[in-house]
């Protein structure tokens, strides 16, 4: 795994990179990571893996044009270009998910297929936990089905508040997303922790509704982040998909 | 020094066991635990208690805004005004309105400028960001706060000095006809304060050279009282001229009892539940993610460590000086050496707070006003730094 630096719409950003394969794309959710993790070493024996840290959260700098999800699509639409990726599969877990779907609505061409994981950006279904009124203690605990499988890191302030201002109001949704999701016409994996508490597994049901041809994995016994607590199951069933998608 | 009677107008009937279900006075606490009886009874007692203060001969009255909990009980303070305005005499201060939680600051505008109007200029107007806990309750976006605190306030003062109508375009505000009817009494506009607890982005802002702003530090230990106002001073000098005393103010909660004891002995159930039951509130609704930038967080955690954790005693609260509480040569005499070490030109006291009932609060107010506020009034502040 290396560690680069990109400069991409005048910010710099931090990105993990490892593997050999078609490029895979993975995009955070609150929290940057910090560090190779299981699942993207799972990941790298096929794909050729690149995890970037969001403008503004973790690594990379903070740019003053970053309101919205909406801007870290245009973001990343740079940085694919930028770093002229093709057939990419755009992987992204929470706010992550909610920005590849922004991306994949507005330009498609470079995408081979699209893996949300545990997304947020539609409305939620049934009431979840409220991670802004939870302590970082509690959010932890809340997140994984077994909190001693998360990885040992405390919560960044930085990426709190990141995190607040893409994402508070509507709370971690766009209505008019929901609209036009139907136009999507990359193939589409859904894959939920089947114990999330912040986005109930019914949200799984409503993506998958909603994106034509969408296939659904419900990862057992994992919560908010079932990458991390289950990393071999969760990347078999990406690697699966996408030979699936290959045949 | 100026004084001016400031009242929170909190749910005082409120049942203390709530912290056995919930784990805080706002936000979540159901408001079933509000009895709209007892609440009528309530905003009338303290109508008169700020009528009182009046009489008295404070230089002002102070009321504020809250959202959705049982600290304070005026989500709209215009409409306190208005019921203060036209049998009062003094200065009228709404300390402040939360500008950054209205999605049209230009309801303030009008609402400021109809009390300036109905009182004949007697408003001072407040400016502030609101608690953090209320941008959960309006779920307003606590990382645009300060942005649309200075979106607002430009667009407010602008619709105060500027002929109508005007276009206002803003990243947060669009208003193809700004023309407020009725414009303010005071003229250019009534006098802003600005109230916080200690943002460093609000002092620099608010002792900035075009701006001049009276500085208001809230409820805090005086340590960091201190650190806060010597910063607004500091700003001004980075900014060229010297903060006068009529820049600098404080608000805290006082009793004024018959002697030290009786007075201790008096508010101790009292400020203990201001403490401990009405501010009570989790680390994530104080400051939610973005309301401080990265680096005010830290100021601010710091000044407020010792407000967080367990409960606090009335000896913690009066040995912080948080609280001033005793005879009136003991109030008088503190406050005298606040003056001199704070170089203070207002004192906001807070003479109802919790639980106190209506007779205490009269009798604290009165002896406040007749032992207190004379040898003070008079006395110019005499700074002596540090």
């Amino acid at each position: 795994m290396g560690l680069e630096l990109h400069t991409v719409e005048g910010t710099e950003v931090s990105v993990m990179r490892g593997g050999s394969g078609p490029p895979l794309l993975f995009l955070h959710g609150g929290d940057a990571f910090t560090e190779w993790q299981p699942f993207m070493a799972e990941l790298a024996t096929r794909f050729e893996v690149i995890v970037p840290d969001h403008p503004g959260f973790g690594r990379s700098e903070t740019p003053p044009w970053l309101d919205s999800i909406g801007d870290l699509a245009h973001f990343y639409r740079a940085f694919i270009e930028a770093l002229a990726l093709r057939d990419v599969i755009l992987a992204g877990h929470d706010l992550g998910g909610w920005i590849a779907c922004e991306l994949a609505l507005r330009d498609a061409r470079e995408l081979r297929s699209l893996v949300l994981v545990d997304a947020a950006g539609l409305p939620l279904a049934e009431d979840g936990l409220d991670p802004f009124m939870l302590s970082p203690d509690a959010l932890l605990r809340a997140s994984y089905v077994d909190v001693a499988r998360a990885p040992e890191r405390a919560g960044s302030a930085k990426n709190a508040l990141m995190t607040a201002r893409v994402g508070w109001q509507p709370r971690f949704y766009d209505p008019q997303l929901a609209k036009w999701l139907h136009r999507l016409r990359v193939p589409a994996l859904v894959v939920w922790g089947a114990g999330d508490r912040i986005f109930p597994p019914r949200q799984a049901a409503a993506y998958a509704a909603a994106i034509p041809g969408a296939r659904t994995l419900i990862v057992a016994d994992a919560g908010h982040l079932p990458h991390l607590e289950q990393p071999v199951a969760f990347a078999a069933g990406v690697i699966a998909f996408a030979d699936g998608v290959r045949a | 020094m100026k004084f001016i009677a400031f009242h929170l107008m909190p749910y005082a009937d409120l049942d203390l066991s709530y912290t056995d279900k919930y784990e805080s006075a706002w936000v979540t606490l159901p408001n079933s635990y509000y009895d709209p009886v007892k609440g009528h009874a309530l905003y009338n007692r303290y109508l008169d208690e700020l009528e009182f203060a009046d009489r008295l001969g404070f230089d002002g009255l102070g009321i504020n805004e809250h959202h959705q909990n049982a600290y304070g009980l005026m989500p709209t303070p215009g409409v306190i005004a208005g019921a203060l305005a036209r049998r009062t005499r003094g200065k009228i201060a709404v300390l402040g309105r939360a500008l950054p939680l209205v999605n049209n600051p230009l309801v303030i505008a009008e609402e400021l400028s109809l009390i300036d109007n109905i009182t004949g200029g007697r408003l001072i107007a407040g400016f502030v960001r609101g608690i953090g806990a209320e941008y959960h309750s309006w779920n307003m976006n606590p990382a645009f706060s300060h942005e649309r605190f200075g979106e607002a306030h430009d667009l407010i003062v602008r619709a105060w000095t500027e002929t109508g109508p005007f276009h206002w375009r803003g990243k947060h505000y669009d208003f193809p006809y700004v023309n407020t009817w009725p414009r303010p009494y005071q003229q250019p506009h009534p006098p802003i304060w600005i109230p916080s607890q200690g943002s460093r982005e609000t002092i620099v802002w608010a002792a900035a050279a075009e701006r001049k702003y009276t500085y208001l530090q809230t409820y805090s230990p005086i340590a960091a009282v201190k650190k806060f106002l010597d910063m607004y001073r500091d700003e001004a000098q980075r900014a060229g001229y010297t903060a006068t005393p009529e820049q600098l103010g404080w608000m805290a909660p006082v009793f004024v009892g018959e002697t030290d004891a009786a007075a201790r002995e008096q508010a101790k159930p009292h400020i203990e539940a201001f403490a401990n039951k009405f501010l009570r509130m989790t680390p994530e609704m104080v400051r939610p993610p973005g309301y401080l930038s990265l680096t005010s967080a830290q100021g601010v955690l710091e000044a407020k460590a010792s407000q967080s954790g367990g409960d606090r005693t009335i000896d913690d609260l009066i040995a912080g000086g948080q609280f001033i509480c005793g005879s009136a040569a003991t109030v008088r005499d503190q406050l005298a050496e606040h003056e001199r070490t704070l170089g203070l030109g207002h004192f906001l006291a807070l003479l109802q707070f919790g639980t106190l009932p209506h007779a205490a609060t009269m009798e604290s107010m009165e002896r406040f006003a007749r032992d207190v506020i004379p040898p003070l009034k008079h006395a110019a502040t005499h700074l002596v730094r540090r």
